[in-house]
């Protein structure tokens, strides 16, 4: 088994699906001979072909409208979009048209892609390239968003999220690329979609993340282990739809919950999982629930990027408070 | 300076507003027959038409887009294309799903709103009424890859507006299909309105077909009230496409004889002048004319059709009343493959049993 990074991982998995299936493609600006900008689609081009390698034209539109055309005909495209920040484009498309395509045929037609999009802050980008729109999608019905954590997450998730019929918005924590590396099988297994999975079990305090924040709450919850404190880590993984039974499970079990984000605050995802504990877990809070988000600001340029994050800090500072409540 | 690139764009017509040949007739309308064929669907549009105001307009369908004035464009695309190809269409192309086994029952049941309209029995692979403009462009890119990818002898026919040539979607398509060599179609109609915006406010281009040169693609005009005209570039158009010739695009000049839709009051601003001269270029007087002329046609045969038509209109309208309502089921059972966990809930309550 290799060690391997984030970035790797997603390579790994699309030359998986690739070999397996002669109905995956992938497609998008730079792809092909350039590898992808942050070469997650590295050797596919060498390997399958200019013609299920695509380099496409640059228009974000377009590649997610292809996509959907490629989808309904019968091919499984996987498209990239090389940041987040320039997939607001691409928002028209997957409201309007990947997520109705099977409803609005009452399942004549399909759309069965996946569309990657590097996001988050963190690698001290220009503007738009640290954007977090995860809230974005989750709010549209018939899609699935899905969000990894790390090397083994990113490659289970992704082989999932090709072989599943409908559409997905696959978001990878640009952040988490490179920064660590995992032992990945390179089995062919796919992980589990719309569940969460508990990345460190701990019985006094639940936290919620997903994307690069799980990294920064396992971090909290080490140094809180220190301190006494015994945190369970979920990784969300999929945001929509929601495992929310998992994360009220949890909070049964520790009476407290702290969701991490690192999208600006108003009508995040993390309002959502608070609002269905709101609804469904109030008897087993014994404090109520804290948020720890980005600023309602738009994301900052590198030099204030550190200021913007939600860090290791402001998780542990969100969880003395429910500790201390009451 | 000198000059790196020089451009025309051609022009179609082979039977003029008075039913004149000026051209030379393509090999498909030598027999008259085959033209009668194409007659007898342009009237079924124009049954099925009223219908479908009249329903409206007696709270029986919701807002409908009336396709009135685009009979020959709808006809001379459905009647080029082969089942195997793939139709993705706006919402003034029922004439082109009629022709390509779409029952008139269906058509009645999308615009009464009921998402089984769109589940049609007849061409499974052509996409759904797209309803954003233009969106649908890229779909057909798509869609005309796979084919390509697959090395199969099939196109994509893209129906779209005058309206949607404004749009980035269009031009980011067609410039890919270019780029591609795609096999695709983009059939143009241009019915000189945009809701309440005329041809002329739209776009300072010249011609709407001159749009594809700037993609590198073939085009042309053609007279989109001669349904041999553009049957004719149409089959041209697939030819290419099939042979590896890429892409077209083909801008058809006609008229919209109706309001945008029944929710539209087009006397805000048109002047009626403006429609009675258009009413004078109506596609399905000239090739009458044409094939009378020809000794094709006379009184008894139109009337015998027209009786004809408005029974199919009717018993598919009323088999459309006496469609069971859809059950809020509907909403769930085709969102995704299999509906997620989180949603059982949700349509248990939807459907008042939870």
């Amino acid at each position: 088994m290799a060690q391997i990074t984030l970035v790797e991982a997603v390579n790994l998995a699309l030359k998986r699906e690739m070999e397996r299936d002669p109905a995956v493609v992938v497609l998008g600006e730079d792809v092909g001979v350039d590898g992808g900008v942050f070469r997650a689609t590295l050797g596919l081009i060498e390997r399958y072909g200019p013609e299920r390698v695509i380099d496409t034209p640059l228009a974000e539109a377009l590649i997610t409208g292809m996509a959907i055309g490629m989808a309904v005909e019968g091919l499984k495209p996987v498209a990239e979009i090389q940041f987040s920040g320039f997939g607001y484009t691409t928002i028209d498309q997957v409201v309007n048209h990947a997520g109705r395509m099977r409803h609005r045929t009452q399942g004549r037609l399909s759309c069965p892609l996946v569309l990657r999009m590097p996001c988050g802050a963190g690698i001290h980008a220009p503007e738009h390239h640290s954007e977090s729109p995860e809230a974005m999608f989750a709010h549209v019905p018939g899609i699935r968003v899905v969000y990894p954590s790390s090397p083994r997450r990113a490659y289970g998730l992704l082989l999932a999220a090709i072989r599943d019929p409908d559409p997905v918005v696959f978001l990878e924590p640009t952040r988490l690329y490179r920064l660590f590396k995992e032992e990945v099988a390179d089995d062919g297994e796919a992980l589990p979609l719309d569940a969460c999975h508990t990345a460190r079990e701990g019985s006094d305090v639940t936290v919620a993340a997903w994307g690069a924040m799980v990294h920064e709450s396992l971090a909290a919850a080490d140094a809180l282990a220190e301190q006494g404190v015994s945190a369970e880590v979920l990784d969300v993984a999929t945001l929509k739809p929601l495992d929310l039974d998992t994360i009220l499970a949890s909070v049964a079990k520790t009476g407290r919950c702290v969701i991490v984000t690192e999208a600006a605050r108003t009508c995040s995802f993390a309002s959502e999982i608070a609002a269905g504990l709101a609804e469904e877990g109030l008897l087993s809070l014994l404090a109520p629930v804290q948020r720890v988000t980005g600023y309602d600001v738009v994301v900052p340029l590198p030099r204030l990027e550190r200021h913007y994050m939600p860090d290791k800090g402001r998780i542990i500072a969100a969880v003395k408070k429910t500790l201390a409540f009451g | 300076m000198s000059v790196v690139a020089r451009f025309e764009i051609r022009y179609l017509q082979i039977l003029d507003p008075q039913g004149n040949v000026v051209a030379p007739l393509p090999e498909f309308a030598h027999a008259p027959q085959r033209l009668v064929a194409l007659y007898r669907w342009m009237v079924l549009m124009r049954a099925y038409d009223a219908k479908a105001i009249a329903l409206q307009r007696t709270g029986q369908i919701n807002t409908f887009a009336s396709l009135l004035g685009h009979e020959a464009v709808n006809t001379g695309v459905a009647s080029a294309m082969d089942k195997d190809d793939v139709f993705l269409m706006t919402y003034r192309e029922n004439g082109v799903q009629l022709m390509r086994g779409v029952t008139l029952k269906e058509l009645f049941l999308y615009w009464g709103g009921d998402e089984r309209g769109s589940d049609y029995a007849g061409p499974r692979g052509d996409f759904a009424i797209c309803i954003t403009i233009a969106a649908h462009a890229a779909h057909a890119v798509g869609a005309a890859y796979a084919m390509k990818l697959r090395r199969e002898p099939r196109a994509a026919v893209c129906a779209l507006g005058d309206g949607a040539t404004s749009k980035g979607d269009f031009y980011e398509a067609i410039n890919a299909a270019g780029a591609w060599k795609l096999p695709v179609v983009f059939a143009l109609t241009n019915n000189q309105w945009a809701i309440s915006v005329p041809r002329a406010k739209q776009s300072a281009a010249q011609t709407l077909a001159q749009k594809a040169i700037a993609a590198g693609i073939e085009c042309l005009q053609v007279d989109g009230n001669d349904v041999i005209a553009v049957r004719h570039a149409m089959d041209e158009a697939l030819e290419r496409a099939r042979s590896g010739g890429g892409p077209t695009l083909i801008e058809m000049l006609t008229y919209r004889l109706s309001d945008h839709t029944t929710a539209d009051d087009a006397t805000r601003y048109r002047n009626p002048d403006e429609v009675a001269e258009a009413w004078k270029r109506d596609p399905i007087v000239r090739l009458r004319t044409y094939l009378t002329a020809a000794g094709a046609w006379n009184k008894a045969a139109e009337d015998a059709l027209l009786k004809d038509c408005n029974e199919q209109v009717q018993a598919a309208a009323q088999a459309y009343l006496d469609t069971p309502p859809p059950t809020a089921k509907q909403m769930f059972d085709h969102l995704y493959a299999q509906l997620p966990a989180v949603l059982h809930k949700q349509r248990a309550a939807a459907l008042g049993d939870d």
